[in-house]
């Protein structure tokens, strides 16, 4: 067997090996230029208590869960069981921000279906969501204890998203 | 019950193809003839199982099953019945099972054509192809089984994909397939040539006519599907370098080196394990193109459905065939004897100059279509790489082949005088020249694209011309003779037409209302009005525009935006009035206050060439093919 034969073998194993790394991968998931940067501050109304107001610093010290949601989204209703389910555990608190929404349809959503947010903060005109680079609702953020956003999730959170990816990683930040 | 029936079918021509990959190849190794004579009943059998597979899975679409999952994602009940039809291959799983339904077509075609091919060869042809139909009728059981039942039935089916609604899009991944699978022919005749150890001249002859046929398919399915994007998608271009294009174009660019590498094994003996090795490159490039649409690791306009285990059942597939058919190659190929010698300037050299660039232009899509794949495998980044890679890496390339291929056929094999075939040149380079000065400043500007581009285009049609009536001076030549030139003119036709829409054509984006007037390319577009209309499965905004050039007489044309009822996703019929010399196109975008519309209006000088070009090549391998020596040759070898 002459060497120069095994040329196009050993092209083809290369390229082998990149397909299938690159099955692992998602070419649709761009990543954030957030993840690892502290999370933008922000003192907005809060959403069942207009009178009183939520900020970001308000839970330093704790590993939390944004998740952006609005009652007009439709996907928002498809992960709405898993964050209920979620909401169970316990684990860490998880603040709603209700993004671009009329206050009325967005407490109608909770009253009806169940609310599995600890805090609701209320983003009328979108400027929370601009600083946090949302272009579609749903979004998650998993941010530390330090107030560094450390995942972002895009779309609607999937049970084996949470098993896999987010649960983990939460175990984790919150042992830190 | 039918479903079950075609599924129990799908079961037993994979049974059925185990056999005929198996046995037939063992048999002649082993020099049993009661297995090598298998072959051509089991690729029958198989073809009538996947047949009666394919008929009952298209009787579930003609009578709306919707408790088949297939049918209810993909069809509806006001879907008119040609597309019922179409639809049959417009999912991911009908669309494998025609790919299969295919190969095991060109299988028995293959079974039938071969009657005086050895019967050892011929065994381990249908013995090879049918150990690949094996390979994808397992991935087709396994992970996309069409027939999978929903139950409780669906009320009504979720309506094929409204821009697969189109007639074009019924022919386009047909053709396509016929060409992708028809490299498999060409495949088991290299993988049964490496196995026997006989690479030779007779080998390279049986392959030919295969390959050309499944050149012919492809350049048609490329074709089409390129003048689908063109009337369907409503932007107006041909081409967009799109993964799943290039998956596409690849396997054509090294079919198209293969179809002159062939000719040289078969008249000179020489090239034999390059030959080998494009055989396997052309084949392996279809599977890959399956892969990368099938898999969904890159992105692509043609979002389709992804699932990871048919991505990881893919991969295996392209390992075992490619990886087997290269060690194959590795352990074979060098005791393949060297044909005859060449010299420096020779018709053998310049073919294989041309094979090379062919390969190189090839390699160079492959990096560009896998490139974000491998930045991201990397982690060096998201990237993606679009059409000004590609064209500025592929005019260069091509640019020196289409200089090539005007000349080739005025060169002697063996050994060439480059003296007199420059002599035989210089009318055509002159006219090329002139071209190339001239066109591109009466179209309206010179640029150095637009020049080379008529250059090269009359370079090669000018010498096409001469040398035909040169040689119509002497005999009539044969069919091939008449194909090889129908074929390049066919590529001086396509890169003319490309220059011109490249270098002239002019579009507007501007928003009209009901009366007013914007003029492109010397046309007038008066805007009537827009009104609704209603089709059978959606309803539409119609449009309609006046077009006047100059104190000609007018035309309507009538662009729609249509909202299936079954989709969200609005859908842009362009109306196009085509012309030999130029179409005109005018495309609705979306309605604006008032009575307003953004529309989109362009001028397309020689547009249609590209296609014409396409097809003048398709008819050119039509008539490569039928050349009467492969049909002597049979005869002769028939008597004894």
């Amino acid at each position: 067997m002459k060497a120069k034969f095994l040329i196009p073998l050993a092209l083809f194993g290369v390229l082998v090996v990149f397909l299938a790394a690159g099955l692992g991968l998602d070419p649709r998931e761009v990543p954030s230029p957030l993840v690892n940067k502290p999370a933008p501050a922000f003192k907005v109304p809060q959403l069942e208590q207009p009178e009183m107001q939520f900020a970001a610093e308000d839970l330093k010290g704790q590993v939390w869960l944004f998740n952006v949601w609005a009652s007009w989204c439709v996907a928002c209703r498809q992960e709405h069981p898993v964050l209920m389910q979620f909401a169970r555990q316990k684990l860490v608190p998880i603040v709603g921000l209700d993004y671009k929404d009329k206050r009325k349809d967005a407490l109608g959503v909770l009253q009806r279906s169940g609310n599995p947010y600890d805090i609701n903060a209320f983003d009328e005109d979108g400027r929370v969501g601009i600083d946090y680079g949302v272009y579609g609702v749903p979004e998650s953020y998993v941010i530390d204890k330090a107030g560094v956003i450390r995942y972002k999730h895009i779309g609607p959170i999937t049970a084996e998203a949470l098993e896999k990816t987010i649960i983990p990683l939460i175990n984790e930040l919150k042992k830190s | 019950m039918i479903p079950e029936l075609g599924h129990f079918a799908l079961i037993l021509a994979l049974c059925v193809c185990l056999l005929q990959g198996i046995l037939p190849v063992l048999g002649a190794h082993n020099g049993r003839r009661e297995w090598t004579a298998l072959a051509r009943p089991a690729a029958q059998a198989s073809f009538l199982m996947l047949a009666a597979s394919f008929v009952a899975l298209a009787w579930s679409f003609y009578v709306n099953d919707f408790s088949v999952q297939y049918v209810a994602a993909h069809s509806n009940a006001q879907l008119p019945t040609l597309f019922r039809f179409g639809a049959v291959w417009g999912g991911h799983e009908g669309s494998l099972l025609l790919w299969v339904f295919m190969l095991s077509a060109w299988t028995v075609a293959v079974a039938q054509f071969s009657r005086t091919l050895d019967d050892t060869m011929v065994a381990r042809v249908i013995g090879v192809l049918g150990l690949v139909t094996s390979g994808l009728l397992l991935f087709i059981l396994f992970t996309s089984n069409p027939f999978d039942r929903l139950l409780p039935a669906a009320e009504n089916g979720r309506d094929l994909n409204p821009l697969l609604q189109d007639p074009g899009l019924i022919f386009h991944p047909p053709m396509l397939y016929m060409g992708y699978v028809g490299f498999a022919v060409a495949f088991a005749f290299a993988i049964a040539a490496l196995l026997s150890g006989r690479l030779d001249a007779a080998w390279a002859r049986w392959s030919r006519p295969w390959t050309t046929a499944a050149w012919v398919f492809l350049t048609l399915g490329i074709a089409l599907g390129s003048w689908w994007a063109y009337y369907e998608l409503g932007w107006g271009g041909w081409w967009f370098w799109d993964p799943v294009e290039n998956a596409s174009f690849m396997p054509w660019l090294i079919g198209t080196a293969l179809i002159h590498s062939l000719a040289v094994t078969e008249k000179r003996g020489t090239f034999k394990s390059w030959t080998v090795l494009l055989a396997i490159g052309a084949f392996s490039l279809s599977l890959l193109g399956t892969f990368l649409v099938r898999s969904g690791v890159l992105t692509s306009v043609h979002a389709f459905a992804t699932d990871p285990r048919r991505g990881i059942f893919i991969l295996v597939l392209l390992f075992l065939v490619v990886g087997s058919s290269l060690l194959l190659f590795a352990w074979r190929a060098p005791k393949v004897a060297l044909g005859g010698s060449f010299a420096l300037m020779s018709r053998e050299s310049l073919l294989l100059t041309g094979n090379v660039l062919l390969v190189v232009a090839c390699a160079s899509v492959l990096l560009g279509t896998l490139y974000p794949l491998f930045i991201d495998a990397l982690k060096l980044g998201k990237i993606s790489v679009g059409a000004p890679y590609f064209n500025a890496v592929f005019v260069p390339i091509m640019a020196p082949v289409m200089f090539l291929l005007a000349a080739v056929p005025l060169a002697r094999w063996k050994n060439t005088d480059i003296k007199e075939i420059a002599l035989r040149m210089w009318i055509p380079g002159a006219l090329a020249l002139v071209a190339g000065a001239l066109i591109p400043y009466l179209m309206g500007g010179w640029t150095v694209m637009t020049a080379l581009g008529s250059a090269l285009s009359v370079w090669i049609a000018a010498s096409g011309v001469i040398q035909v009536a040169r040689r119509l001076k002497s005999s009539m030549p044969p069919a091939s003779f008449w194909g090889m030139h129908l074929g390049h003119f066919g590529i001086a036709v396509f890169a003319f037409g490309v220059t011109m829409v490249g270098g002239f054509q002019e579009e507007q984006d501007v928003r009209m209302e009901p009366g007013e007037t914007v003029s492109v390319g010397g046309y007038q577009f008066k805007m009537i009005g827009v009104k609704d209309v209603t089709g059978p499965n959606y309803a539409a905004a119609r449009g309609e525009f006046e077009v006047t050039k100059g104190a000609g007489a007018a035309k309507i044309l009538e662009p729609e935006k249509r909202n299936y009822f079954s989709s969200t996703m609005p859908m842009t019929e362009a109306a196009i009035d085509a012309g030999s010399t130029r179409d005109v196109y005018v495309s609705l975008g979306e309605p604006l206050e008032g009575k307003a519309w953004a529309v989109r209006v362009y001028f397309k000088p020689f547009v249609d060439w590209i296609w014409g070009g396409c097809v003048l090549m398709a008819l050119g391998g039509l008539f490569a093919m039928s050349d009467r020596r492969y049909r002597l040759r049979v005869k002769e070898a028939v008597k004894p």
